[in-house]
């Protein structure tokens, strides 16, 4: 059987829009095309609703009021919103602010500048799994802590931290809890009651929906949390976040997240049943490959494994007509392996060696068999040309040698 | 990223893999980098009155690194190990036409040759050693 190539496996960098999403958004770009902000026409009118039933949508997917759902341009900006808003409003209260090493740089960075400002930041570090327990929240928050920040499903390993033990320690000790839930939204149940979630970031491009549009949910209630607005101007979005609302994005997420509650249960399993294929055969068929992450606490569709001995720069070079992503340092700006599987104690070479697939809606089990099989004979390709696994096969240990790094 | 054609063609058809007999006396073996960077070179001579007779590598790294490693392997045949000393990194980036970020790649592949022609003239106590006829090569 033949598969149509280039694959794309990508789908934690972000989807394709659903065909159904975009059918939704096509009518706000040509006939309701009015400002949702407009109080004295038709056109204003009909883009309020629509923007309104979007709202409605994602707040359901959640179990979070409507108004609790303040939109963005993505979630960089949700997450940005939510740390630096709190950390302004609440700065009287106090300057601590507790996160975690594996979080995306939209979190570390918008630390690391409050940190610049006066801020105190703790990084709790994750286990080897990629998780955080809940008693090392509980020992990071002082008096002076005004918010924790914790992501829900991890975007390079896809490993779920224990997000409803931390938000009702977090409520316990009167702390606000922001989460990260661009991975988890739409692919795994959400319930910002339940999980005690005062703050949430999603993203619409993740979910088959448009690019450059996101949403922060803002609880209202029990307790109501207040935060600075960091862009000013009409005060839209109840003053949250002001600016002409981008009603064909949103629409699209509002369709994109009832697409993803709708089909979550068969959807989740059907792409789960496909990521456990491809992660046996690759257990089975490739030697010392190495899964990064713990599968007990995991999304569905994301696979992070590492073929130790092949680099995977060179790797991904081998596999130029399969998209997906790899942990090396070649193929980061920075030229260091993945912070990420760095904090989870992998070793730098391990780092260089990941791959990252994930899994999407699109993806057939022909689709998967197909990248099995090449990247099997790749990484035996690159072994029979790797000194390192040459040394391993004469029973070298790599780390008993004194290597000149450059 | 974009590679240039000649990475592409070594790395799909990369010359001259494999191993020589370490133990050898006529065996230069050179091994640079750190796995922790990303990029090990193992680089082998098989050296007969100076002049390199085989050469093998095998390379942990990515494409620019092993397409770097295959292409001295290329060169440094028939060469006089006087005149392969002497081969520079940037004659590699160019050949190859390495992006800057690449760079380290081909002075890699240089400390490599230079490592196993030092390991071979090692094995043969004085540097010059059996090439005394031989005008050294000027510093
Ligand atoms: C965990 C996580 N947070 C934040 C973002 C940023 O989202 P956006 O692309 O909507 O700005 C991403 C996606 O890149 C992500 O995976």
């Amino acid at each position: 059987m033949t598969v149509k190539t280039p694959i794309y496996l990508d789908y934690a960098a972000t989807c394709p829009v659903d065909p159904r999403v975009l059918d939704a958004m096509i009518p706000c770009f040509t006939d309701n095309y009015g400002n949702a902000a407009s109080r004295t026409h038709v056109f204003g009118w009909r883009s309020e609703e629509a923007v309104e039933a979007a709202r409605i949508e994602i707040a359901r997917t959640v179990n979070a009021d409507p108004k609790e759902i303040t939109f963005t341009s993505g979630a960089t900006e949700s997450n940005n919103l939510a740390i630096k808003g709190i950390a302004e409003y609440l700065a009287e209260k106090g300057r601590h602010i507790i996160t975690v090493v594996t979080e995306h740089k939209a979190v570390l960075d918008a630390c690391k500048h409050l940190e610049r400002k006066g801020y105190d930041v703790t990084y709790l570090p994750v286990n080897t799994d990629g998780l955080v327990t809940v008693e090392q929240v509980a020992e990071a928050i002082r008096p002076d802590t005004i918010l924790v920040s914790i992501m829900f499903a991890n975007n390079e390993t896809g490993v779920v931290q224990p997000i409803a033990e931390i938000g009702k320690l977090c409520h316990e000790r009167k702390v606000m809890f922001h989460t990260d839930a661009v991975q988890a939204f739409g692919k795994m149940p959400i319930d910002v009651q339940e999980m005690s979630i005062d703050l949430m970031s999603i993203s619409a491009h993740k979910i088959y929906g448009p690019k450059g549009v996101g949403a922060l949910y803002v609880r209202r209630r029990r307790p109501r949390v207040r935060l600075s607005p960091q862009i000013h101007g009409g005060g839209h979005e109840r003053g949250n976040r002001s600016g002409t609302l981008n009603v064909p994005g949103i629409v699209g997420f509002g369709e994109a997240a009832r697409l993803a509650r709708e089909s979550m249960k068969e959807e989740s399993a059907r792409i789960f049943g496909i990521r456990e294929h491809l992660r046996k055969r690759f257990i089975a068929e490739i030697p010392h490959s190495i899964v990064n992450g713990t599968l007990e606490s995991h999304l569905p569709g994301t696979l992070n494994i590492s073929f130790a001995y092949v680099e995977g720069e060179s790797l991904l070079m081998g596999l130029k007509d399969i998209a997906v992503s790899s942990g090396s340092a070649c193929t980061s700006a920075s030229l260091e392996p993945s912070y990420v599987l760095r904090a989870m104690g992998l070793n730098d070479e391990l780092a260089h060696s990941s791959l990252r697939i994930t899994i999407g809606r699109q993806t057939t089990l022909e689709e998967v068999d197909y990248v099995a099989d090449r990247v099997k004979e790749q990484v035996e390709r690159l072994r029979e040309m790797s000194p390192l696994w040459e040394m391993v096969q004469d029973g070298i240990d790599l780390d008993s040698i004194q290597w000149t790094p450059h | 990223m974009a590679y240039s054609t000649k990475v592409i063609d070594h790395y799909e058809n990369p010359r001259n893999v494999g191993s020589l007999d370490k133990g050898d006396d006529t065996v230069g073996t050179g091994i640079v980098g750190a796995p922790a960077c990303g990029d090990v070179m193992k680089l082998q001579i098989r050296v007969e009155n100076g002049v390199i007779q085989d050469a093998k590598f095998k390379t942990y790294g990515c494409g620019s690194a092993i397409a770097s490693s295959s292409l001295v392997t290329e060169w440094v045949k028939g060469m006089h190990i006087d005149d392969a000393v002497k081969i520079q990194n940037s004659q590699i980036a160019e050949e190859l036409s390495l992006p800057p970020v690449k760079i380290h790649c081909s002075v890699l592949a240089e400390d490599a040759i230079k490592a196993a022609i030092k390991d071979y003239q090692d094995k043969h106590g004085a540097a010059a050693g059996e090439n005394a006829d031989d005008t050294p090569a000027a510093v």
